[in-house]
């Protein structure tokens, strides 16, 4: 069941969108996305996928003829990176207040200010507060797996939002990698044609994008919220089901060698892979070392840091972006946030790594282990390896 | 049938009086929307959606008609529709039209066509809505583009748009003691539709129902993009009294300022004939508090350019070729 | 003003994404209350072309089964587009108070 094969990762993610049969795409290239946009459209145009694809003048358009298209009932599927996703902003909470289950995948690129072509999260953290579902894969065969679930998870009836799947811009998008990718038809078995709420559609009439006056706005926002929030119980059952049919388990927060350990370090994305390496070095010297990696981290998932931290004595958060002027990087401001209450939880600490693509190699890692069990870093936030 | 009553004091029309009967009675845009007194785009909307036909979906940009029409829990629509935000109504109807598409081409939906109508004010289509409609027109689309242009962005208070004509008193190009309102010339878009090479540009107004009617029926059947530039009254706006709605519209034609006009690949042709002697300026002007600043001599400039603009379009009318005229000849 | 459920919603009834689906619900708001003056139609003056019914913004004036128009004084604004266009000046706005 399934094939093994040698991928380059963008083209994965473009080929699990394919098994999943979707409708229509609406992309607009850019650097490191544009080899998903490139071989949606390859396989559009070969006729693999009965589906439209629209090469749109600019990623706001992207955006908005994808909620157009998901309108009328139609699965679509979208992608960008960094400025686009910045370009498109204004549409992404639009997207998720009309409840439309808009797949979207993120090579995830620095933000412009100086222009950076390379890989970090500072595109998608700002997003965090507009209603979409949030994936972030490690390697290669998330991507793909994510990519599937996210459709599944987004049309569930007791879901319909949008999802994004995140995957580092060339650390991962330019990489070729071995996945095992899933045939048709263990995919047409896992996800169910897509049975729209309301759809444009003249045989039963709605208005969809109404004005939404101050005595119901708040009203609105909260029945989002509480959406966003319980979809959190079909993402780990999608998860369950995914690991009984594809073998392959994934949790909210997954956990490295934490059982005994005192200090561990959070990474999402790719770099677990490195930090990995770094926390079985660091046992080798008698460290006792771990590693937490966020696969979800909207809705946020609570309970499960909860019971990930337990134990830890202190905890390293990396962030791959910076909140200027702010209370620290955006994953430790919610963790720290997420903790507050918890009568026992460890000291944590917050390192920005690899921004604009700067590399983070084990040494580094090793580094930030040996430095946070002193309490030697920068208050409240320290920029890692930045000279000067 | 031409059965003008003589009366001097009303505008002369040739109007086929009683077409307004075989308009179809059913209404899909229906009272209770809260649209100004003596609104004009509200009038053009629901005479667009008796020619349009229950089997379409409206595509809204921000602006006065979305607003007024779907204050939840109501809607004033009786077809499918669709608001997003300010910038997009091209995009999300050329999605709209893609998905439709889709759909019916894999059997999903119903085996008939629904046709994608994406509409917009002058803001929302000559501004901020230029680069979507550029694009979703130059993709090819099924899809109507109906452009609402009353000429200033109404709906957040009356401020100049590309579309504001000369020296017009607006919020932000107002007529002040030292810059006498705005200070360059309307924005033509129709002819800018007309270089995207659509199959179908035309050019509407509300005070002629038929006409622009059976322009809409026209857009509809097209396979491929169209565009119509609908030119609607905004009393408020335009300071003028709410009754005179219709009767502004047609001023706009006799003098030549907005003539009314189709461009069938490639060929242009006037469909509203205007009367040899054009209406001076000034009588259009008069009526309109926005322009009340205007002196003989401004008025004068506006005249002189008004002509230059007929005699431009006139040319076209009597010289241009379809594309399907200019195919060399075979054989 | 409405008749389905409740106004204002709680969070729990409110429709997903905010949609309305009953189209044409507007016409549970009646706009006649803007109005500072009536239309009148003096139907022995009325040629019953049906111009005053084609340029009502509101689409309140309706044709009656003798073939004559009246407005719908529910939604009626008083703009007095349909007395200015009548073609035999059938049609006079008269104010509201009298």
């Amino acid at each position: 069941m399934g094939k093994r094969v040698g991928m380059e990762v963008a083209i994965a993610s473009a080929e699990a969108a394919a098994l999943c049969k979707f409708d229509v795409a609406a992309v607009y290239p850019i650097t490191p996305q544009s080899h998903v946009a490139e071989h949606l459209s390859d396989i559009v145009n070969d006729g693999r996928v009965d589906a439209s694809f629209i090469t749109v003048e600019s990623e706001h358009s992207a955006l908005s003829a994808a909620v157009g298209s998901s309108a009328t009932g139609a699965r679509t599927v979208t992608a960008t990176s960094s400025q686009g996703l910045l370009f498109m902003s204004e549409i992404l909470p639009i997207a998720s207040a009309l409840r439309l289950p808009i797949v979207m995948l993120i090579a995830n690129r620095a933000v412009s200010g100086p222009i950076n072509i390379w890989n970090d999260h500072s595109d998608i953290m700002p997003m965090r507060d507009t209603g979409w579902i949030s994936f972030f894969a490690e390697n290669g065969q998330e991507v793909v797996d994510m990519t599937i679930q996210a459709f599944r998870v987004g049309e569930d009836r007791r879901v319909m939002l949008p999802v994004n799947v995140n995957m580092d811009g060339f650390q991962l998008t330019h990489m070729v990698e071995p996945i095992i990718m899933p045939d048709q038809e263990e995919v047409d078995r896992f996800l169910p044609p897509y049975v729209p709420f309301a759809t444009l559609h003249p045989d039963k009439v709605v208005s969809m994008g109404t004005l939404g006056m101050p005595e119901i706005y708040a009203e609105a926002q909260k029945s989002k919220d509480v959406a966003l929030v319980n979809s959190i119980k079909v993402v780990r059952e999608v998860w369950k089901e995914w690991e009984a049919q594809f073998g392959r388990k994934y949790e909210p927060i997954q956990s490295y060698r934490t059982e005994d350990a005192e200090i561990a370090l959070m990474t999402m994305g790719s770099m677990g892979e490195t930090a990995e390496i770094a926390v079985d070095e660091l046992r080798k010297e008698g460290v006792k070392a771990g590693l937490l990696k966020i696969k979800l981290w909207r809705p946020f998932p609570f309970d499960e840091l909860k019971k990930a931290v337990k134990g830890l004595k202190v905890l390293a958060v990396t962030d791959r972006a910076c909140s200027f002027g702010g209370p620290g990087g955006p994953v430790f401001s919610e963790i720290r946030c997420a903790l507050y209450d918890v009568a026992k939880r460890p000291k944590i600490v917050n390192y920005l790594i690899g921004l604009g693509g700067r590399d983070v190699q084990v040494e580094n890692f090793m580094d930030m282990v040996r430095r946070a069990a002193k309490g030697k870093l920068s208050e409240p936030y320290e920029f890692y390896g930045v000279r000067g | 049938m031409n059965t003008a009553i003589k009366n001097p004091k009303n505008t002369v029309e040739s109007f086929e009086l009683y077409a307004p009967k075989l308009a179809t009675k059913e209404e899909f845009f229906v009272g209770g929307h809260r649209a100004c007194q003596g609104c004009g785009e509200a009038l053009a909307i629901r005479l667009m959606l008796k020619a349009l036909g229950k089997d379409t979906v409206i595509t809204n940009a921000t602006g006065c008609m979305e607003v007024i029409s779907s204050v939840y829990p109501t809607t004033a629509w009786r077809v499918p529709w669709i608001h997003v935000a300010f910038p997009n109504s091209a995009s999300v109807g050329s999605g709209v039209e893609a998905g439709l598409t889709a759909l019916r081409r894999k059997g999903k939906i119903a085996d008939r066509r629904v046709k994608s109508v994406a509409i917009g004010g002058d803001g929302g289509t000559m501004d901020i809505g230029f680069q979507a409609l550029s694009g979703a027109m130059e993709r090819g689309h099924d899809m109507l583009y109906v452009c609402f242009d009353n000429e200033a962005y109404m709906n957040t208070g009356i401020q100049r748009s590309s579309g504001t004509p000369f020296l017009a008193s607006t919020t932000t190009a107002p007529a002040g003691k030292v810059v006498p309102g705005n200070q360059v010339w309307k924005k033509n878009l129709p002819e800018i539709m007309v270089a995207h090479n659509l199959p179908y540009v035309a050019t509407a107004c509300q005070s002629y129902p038929i006409d622009f009617m059976n322009k809409v029926k026209k857009a509809r059947k097209v396979k491929g993009p169209s565009y119509i530039h609908c030119f609607v009254t905004c009393p408020t706006g335009w300071r003028s009294p709410s009754e005179t709605c219709i009767k502004l519209g047609r001023l706009a034609l006799e003098t030549g300022i907005f003539p009314l006009y189709e461009v069938e690949d490639g060929k242009y042709r006037l469909t509203v004939e205007v009367p040899e002697k054009r209406r001076p300026v000034q009588e259009y002007l008069k009526g309109q508090g926005r322009f009340r600043h205007l002196t003989p001599d401004q008025i004068r400039v506006i005249q002189e350019r008004v002509d230059i603009e007929w005699e431009t379009l006139m040319i076209k009318v009597r010289n241009s070729k379809s594309r399907e005229e200019l195919r060399a000849p075979r054989g | 003003m409405m008749t389905e459920k409740k106004w204002p919603e709680t969070w729990q009834e409110i429709n997903p994404g905010c949609m309305v689906f009953r189209p044409g619900n507007a016409s549970e708001y009646h706009t006649g209350s803007w109005r500072a003056k009536r239309p009148i139609w003096d139907n022995s003056k009325c040629i019953k072309c049906g111009v005053c019914y084609i340029f009502c913004p509101e689409g309140c004036i309706t044709e009656g089964a003798d073939g004559f128009f009246e407005a719908n004084f529910d939604y009626c604004k008083g703009c007095g587009i349909c007395a200015h266009e009548c073609w035999p000046k059938a049609i006079a706005m008269v104010n509201e108070e009298d």
